[in-house]
């Protein structure tokens, strides 16, 4: 007696055969044939030929039958519209029915049934439902919005719906609030700019009071909706984490992430002196941990999370790689992915296991696993510097073992570790010939070929290995062809005399018998580099190459900052923001990161170059030269360095920047790189953290030049009184603001115009936008007697708390002395907040101009300004406003700009320098930030800069 | 939200579709079958496959595929979640998940799933509920709803739904009152070669079976509750208590449901019950190799290791193998180059042991992969981590409840590299 009866069917035909039983007068028989009906439809058989037979069924007091019509009607009102209507009536009664469960039936089926003409008829039973006394209707209800949304979006505004469900947000059943919260972040995504889900701390309170007492489902669309909204404070966001993290210890995975990804936005806001922000953190390793002894599906959700995480915040599962180890029996996708993050959590302290880790992987079975294992291996070599030579070896041990594929992986690796260590590892080299034969996949011939080049010198019979290759120029791939034109021309300019031959002939390969323009172009290149100026063009080809950064296929700042804001989604499983593949980019809001330190992360063109896309000549770990220019700007930047470095950083900036040399020699001698390089104006004196990569010893005298040249600081207003006498029981003060060197002070001068003497002074100020506060006491050495005047300079940093004030600049100071306590407040002028390193990368600036939506854009006038475009220029570099580039439209100069405050927010700028009258120019400007509430104030710096 | 769900056989046929919004074609699935056929193994299928207009999320469970189709921005973890909520509601209502089950059972499994979620929205999804709302089919219901002509699905509003413990029905009434507790620990370790271990976690679970009358509170606590640091909880448990105190306090669902689960991954913590002594070793010249494994016990608490089971994957080019083992019976599968060797109970006086030739194609050079050995066991009585229940109190009601308490250890992952 099982349902497989259902599926039998007899020669007479089926539909045949259920039309009769359908229409028969016994109860038993009516609802035996829709259940065959039902098994029909399962299994996609057609039946809608049987719709009014079925629909006849529906007026029945057998809640079974009832529910089988309505899957039924679900299923075929579309392809029947006109029939469906017949249903209508039942539909309305049943909304009256005293049993809850009937009412709730009856809404959720009508919902489900997408046919025009019935959902005019919808509404008024759903009006009532939305408001009925049983919460299992309501919620229920509440769904159905969002059903209707669907079919008719106008209809469902129109009828005032929207603003229905927004109150059962506040509704007093968990569960409803739930079901509220999911219909309406539903509808929200279909009307991006609609503002359904307007979130107040109220509204936080009910969601995060229904948090604790609806189902695990309803959990996750709160969690996801509060990971919307933005705290006012550190304090909001520090008590919102407080209610959520007890979420973590959930049983329901998607749970779980959904919190980790409230914890990981709201931390952001959290000061990391906090003692809270060190015990949350300890937090969320343990659920993180748990997530990876799921089902493997789940793993691998986790798992491409937790790649973000880690990336974010290294320091979280700093010790946990063990938990990455990889089981021999685990699929292939959560292997690849494990690999992924033990690269990225391997450190000094745990490289030997790592490694010997990834030894034993190199041996198993799964040639993608094993070759991924290889690559592994020489990226351990290059981020960990101390194991560079133990991974050397084991690659060799690799080598040894001459499986074929192994021995390709590895060469491609080594290949690297030579460009990281140049003239280190050579020994290794007569090895690595032995396999030449072996070698049959592009990109491990591209590999050896390169080094055969490179090292030319050293290898007795490099003209042999090379013309080895040349025999079957045409049938190479285009990578490995680039690569033996170039390295043919680094041997003709290290040998000259034995290989004149050889250079003769591929570049009449590559010029003549190749339509490749790429190839082509650059043996054109190198024949006229050649012919005309063979120093000229040994300098050129053989000039030293930068070093390779460390971790090149790490998620591009802005970007990982937006998708830890999707924590759990399918954007974190793509690392793609949704905008990116979300079916017609409709419904997408970019979101990021609060913004405390979100814009820190500097924004960058997005493609940086990821690794496996074989671009050229250049290997592919290699980043072409502006996303290596890009990359070891973000060193600075740091996403590796943990958390919000620069507010902590700017005071020593200055110190810093003396040294702060590697990037010009970087962009000065890049060989093979086309791209311009220059950017017109003066280096950037870029602050290399201590440690960072980029040989911070080389500081050349060009470097230190520009360093004196910021030294200059940037316009300092005269001193204004802030506190007159009178209001001060005779204490006046007066003062400015000054940045010198990256470091910021209070100018001040006390003039005591009382009769008595005045000690104890001390200052402190309010919380205020910035985090301005005092970096030292204020010290005045000798008791101030009366009409006396000191003058202090006190310096002061970016670290204090941040609250907004209006307007933005704000600084509520209290002065104390022996007397009273005073309080006054001032505006300081935005240019003391512009950082050192303010400069952008050129195509780093394109695309965020392009990134920063058009509504955040803000004009200015700046009449009368005496000065050219180049005074316009100099004078606001010396206030650390850069200019990237310049150019000349119709007889107008046109400036583009970049400034970083202290909080790392970027502004870009585009000046327009218009000539008005015969000595006066008109200045026309345009901001562009992530912040637009900073672009005014920005406007009054530029002017107060230039008429000064 | 969640769109549609396909189920697929191993064969490749969708056998169950059901749609909670528009109907989404089938030959959506296609895009599945091709990603099916990369995949060497059915375990390789990766979980999330993008369409051109909607996402593809799957589950391998019970040899059937679980497919659903999304087509907006949607917690990939939420969908999966659900699906082995579906997976297991399937299991909870027929025994087993299995096609012919499925198949038997259609019109049943059509309405769960139609309970189940609401244009895509989880609905109903404890099984406590569910089964309130459609009976589970036995044969005894079959019979007498074909004679009275009753129907299997409940006409009043599930009780619990609206409750503060959804989980648990309203009105539960036993003879005989009882609660059982399970803690059954899984070891998952990678040994290496010279048997020294490489990881080793402990993921514990304390499954229950619970069937009280009325609305019984339980309090459960431990002698050693510090152990517990990495732990998720059924929704059942109250948080507070726990962080305050270290004890569950919980009102139960009704029946089987798995109260806690943890897990224990600090390494001095966790004791390897068993080692494994091996020597495999390939000659460059002969087309002989030698194969020998014994397996002994190490820290069990003087308990027995019994169901011991040794699988170990040989290279490819092992085209044979002769062995004789001391105990126990082995199969060697010359197609899928797999091992396996039964070998029961261990015996510390009389370590069983396999010894034997392996006969490699001839010519062949040597292989280049060592075998991994995958041990499997069981430990009755014995907590490895050490975890004990201290006492289990019921407030609420007046009965006194007969409880009962066990414990287990198994292999989970456990790996020994050769």
């Amino acid at each position: 007696m099982t349902d497989s009866k259902y599926f039998t069917t007899t020669k007479k035909g089926e539909i045949f055969e259920l039309k009769a039983e359908l229409n028969s007068d016994k109860k038993e028989k009516k609802k035996e044939a829709v259940k065959k009906v039902i098994a029909s439809m399962t299994v996609g058989k057609d039946v809608s030929a049987l719709f009014p037979d079925v629909v006849n069924c529906m007026q029945t007091d057998n809640l079974e039958l009832k529910k089988l019509v309505y899957l039924y009607l679900m299923n075929y009102a579309k392809s029947q519209p006109d029939m469906a209507i017949m249903a209508v009536n039942t539909f309305v009664k049943d909304c009256e029915d005293p049993n809850p469960l009937i009412r709730a039936l009856a809404v959720r089926t009508m919902g489900c049934i997408r046919v025009d003409k019935i959902t005019e008829y919808l509404c008024e039973p759903l009006r009532k439902c939305l408001k009925d006394e049983d919460p299992y209707v309501r919620k229920t209800a509440a769904v159905c919005v969002a059903k209707l949304h669907d079919i008719n979006a106008q209809l469902v505004e129109d009828q005032g719906f929207l603003d229905t469900l927004k109150d059962l947000i506040s509704d007093s059943n968990p569960m409803v609030v739930a079901n509220a919260v999911a219909a309406l972040s539903e509808i929200a995504e279909s009307h991006p700019s609609s503002n359904l889900l307007d979130l107040n701390p109220q509204s936080i309170n009910k969601l995060l009071t229904a948090l604790n007492e609806c189902t695990e489902w309803g959990q996750i669309f709160i969690l996801d909706c509060l990971a919307n909204y933005t705290p006012k404070d550190d304090r909001e966001a520090q008590s919102i984490c407080e209610r959520v993290t007890p979420r973590l210890s959930h049983a329901n995975s998607a749970v779980v992430l959904s919190a980790v990804k409230v914890l990981m936005k709201f931390m952001e806001m959290l000061s990391k002196d906090l003692d809270y922000y060190g015990t949350l953190l300890k937090k969320l390793a343990p659920p993180l941990v748990t997530l990876l002894s799921a089902e493997p599906e789940l793993q691998y959700v986790a798992l491409r999370n937790i790649n973000l995480i880690v990336q974010k915040r290294p320091e979280i599962l700093k010790h946990e790689m063990k938990v990455f180890f990889v089981k021999y029996n685990d699929p292939i996708y959560v292997k690849l992915e494990k690999l992924d993050i033990m690269i990225r959590l391997a450190s000094q302290a745990n490289i030997a296991q790592v490694l010997a880790e990834l030894k034993e992987y190199a041996t198993e079975v799964d040639v993608d696993f094993v070759r991924k294992a290889v690559r592994a291996i020489g990226r351990c070599a290059i981020k960990v510097e101390q194991s560079a030579e133990r991974c050397v070896s084991t690659l060799l041990d690799l080598i040894q073992t001459k499986v074929n594929y192994v021995v390709q992986e590895a060469i491609v690796v080594i290949k690297d570790i030579f460009r990281k260590y140049p003239n280190k590892y050579e020994s290794v080299i007569a090895t690595l010939c032995e396999n030449l034969d072996s070698l049959d996949e592009p990109e491990a011939r591209a590999a050896m070929i390169w080094i055969v080049g490179e090292y030319a010198e050293r290898i007795d019979n490099a003209d042999e290995l090379l013309e080895s290759f040349l025999e079957g120029f045409h049938d190479e791939s285009t990578q490995v062809q680039l690569q033996l034109l170039t390295a043919i021309v680094k041997l003709f300019l290290k040998k000259p005399t034995e290989t004149q031959e050889l250079v003769q002939q591929v570049l009449s390969l590559a010029t003549q018998d190749s339509d490749n323009p790429d190839l082509r172009d650059r043996g054109y290149i190198y024949w006229r580099l050649l012919s005309t100026d063979p120093v000229a063009a040994k300098e050129v080809v053989l000039a030293e190459k930068p070093l390779i950064s460390e971790e090149t296929d790490l998620i591009e700042p802005t970007l990982l900052d937006e998708l830890i804001c999707y924590i759990g989604t399918l954007a974190s499983v793509y690392h793609k923001p949704p905008s990116a593949f979300v079916e017609g980019g409709r419904g997408v809001v970019h979101k990021s990161l609060p913004p405390r330190t979100a814009s820190n992360e500097s924004t960058e063109s997005p493609e940086t170059a990821p690794a496996g896309a074989p671009t050229g000549e250049q290997p592919d770990v290699i980043p072409t030269q502006g996303d290596l220019l890009g990359d070891l700007l973000n060193l600075d930047l740091g996403p590796p360095v943990s958390g919000p470095p620069l507010a902590t950083s700017s005071v020593q900036m200055g110190a810093v920047d003396l040294l702060g040399g590697g990037l010009d020699s970087l962009m000065g001698d890049e060989p093979e790189g086309i791209g311009d390089t220059n950017f017109g104006a003066p280096p950037p004196a870029a602050p290399a953290r201590v440690g960072a990569p980029i040989g911070s010893g080389l500081s050349d005298l060009f470097d230190l030049t520009s360093g004196v040249g910021t030294l200059s600081g940037s316009y300092v207003a005269p001193k204004t009184v802030w506190l007159p006498a009178m209001k001060a029981k005779g204490l006046e003060i007066s003062g400015t603001f000054t940045r010198q060197v990256g470091s910021i002070s209070m100018d001040l001068q006390l003039t005591n115009k009382a009769l008595q003497v005045m000690t104890d002074f001390a200052i402190q100020f309010n919380r205020n936008s910035f985090g301005l506060a005092p970096a030292a006491p204020l010290q005045v050495h000798a008791p101030l007697s009366p009409n006396q005047t000191v003058e202090i300079s006190l310096p002061l940093n970016t670290v204090g708390s941040v609250m907004k004030m209006d307007p933005l600049n704000n600084l509520q100071v209290a002065v104390k002395n022996n007397i009273d306590i005073f309080y006054f407040s001032t505006l300081y002028p935005l240019h003391i907040l512009f950082v050192e390193d303010g400069k952008m990368d050129r195509q780093m600036f394109l695309a965020t101009w392009k990134d920063i939506p058009n509504e955040n854009e803000a004009q200015f006038q700046i009449r009368d300004c005496s000065l050219n475009a180049e005074a316009v220029s100099t004078k606001l570099q010396s206030s650390n406003i850069f200019t990237i580039a310049k150019r000349n439209v119709e007889g107008q100069d046109m400036l583009y700009q970049s400034l970083k405050l202290t909080n790392g927010i970027w502004v870009l700028a585009e000046l327009r320098i218009q000539p008005g009258n015969p000595s006066f120019m008109d200045l026309e400007l345009s901001l562009k930030c992530r912040a637009p509430e900073v672009s005014q104030h920005v406007y009054q710096a530029y002017e107060t800069i230039l008429k000064n | 939200m969640i769109h549609s769900l396909f189920l697929i056989n191993s064969s490749g046929d969708i056998f169950l579709e059901k749609h909670w919004k528009s109907v989404v074609s089938r030959s959506v699935c296609d895009y599945f079958f091709e990603a099916q056929e990369r995949a060497t193994e059915a375990e390789n299928v990766p979980p999330v496959i993008p369409t051109p207009h909607h996402y593809l999320l799957s589950v391998y469970r019970h040899k059937i595929f679980f497919v659903a189709v999304i087509q907006t921005e949607v917690p990939p973890l939420f969908v999966i979640e659900f699906l082995h909520r579906v997976v297991d509601t399937f299991q909870d209502y027929f025994g087993v998940c299995s096609e012919p089950v499925i198949k038997d059972n259609v019109v049943v499994v059509y309405e769960v799933l139609e309970e189940m979620l609401d244009n895509g929205f989880p609905l109903a999804t404890e099984s406590n509920i569910l089964k309130e709302l459609i009976k589970p089919p036995t044969i005894l219901r079959t019979v007498v709803n074909t004679i009275t002509g009753s129907t299997n699905v409940g006409d009043q509003l599930p009780t619990g739904q609206l409750s503060v413990v959804p989980w648990r029905r309203t009105g539960v009434k036993y003879t005989n009152n009882e609660a059982y507790f399970d803690v059954i620990e899984e070891i998952d370790a990678i040994i290496d070669k010279s048997g020294s271990t490489i990881t080793a976690e402990i993921q514990g679970v304390i499954d229950a079976c619970v069937k009280l009358t009325g609305m019984p509170d339980l309090t459960l606590s431990f002698m050693n509750p510090r152990l517990l640091d990495d732990v998720s909880f059924h929704p059942c448990v109250r948080f507070k208590r726990w962080e305050s105190e270290r004890i569950l306090s919980f009102i139960p669902p009704d029946g089987n449901f798995r109260l806690l689960s943890y897990h224990v991954s600090a390494q001095n913590l966790v004791a390897i019950p068993v080692y494994v002594k091996h020597n495999i070793s390939f000659r460059d010249s002969s087309s002989l190799g030698r194969f020998e494994i014994t397996v002994g016990p190490k820290q069990t608490m003087g308990k027995t290791i019994e169901g011991v089971t040794v699988l170990s994957q040989m290279p490819r080019g092992v085209l044979n193998m002769s062995l004789i083992p001391s105990q126990g019976t082995h199969t060697f599968d010359p197609v899928t180059k797999m091992l396996s060797w039964d070998v029961g109970k261990i015996n510390p006086q009389k370590l069983p042991s396999l010894k034997g030739t392996m006969s490699l194609q001839a010519g062949a050079s040597k292989p280049d992969e060592n075998p991994t050995i995958n041990l499997q066991f069981k430990i009755q009585q014995l907590a490895i981590s050490g975890l004990k229940v201290n006492r289990l109190d019921m407030y609420g009601e007046k009965y006194k409840p007969f409880k009962g308490i066990k414990y287990m250890t198994k292999a989970g992952k456990f790996q020994v590299r050769t």
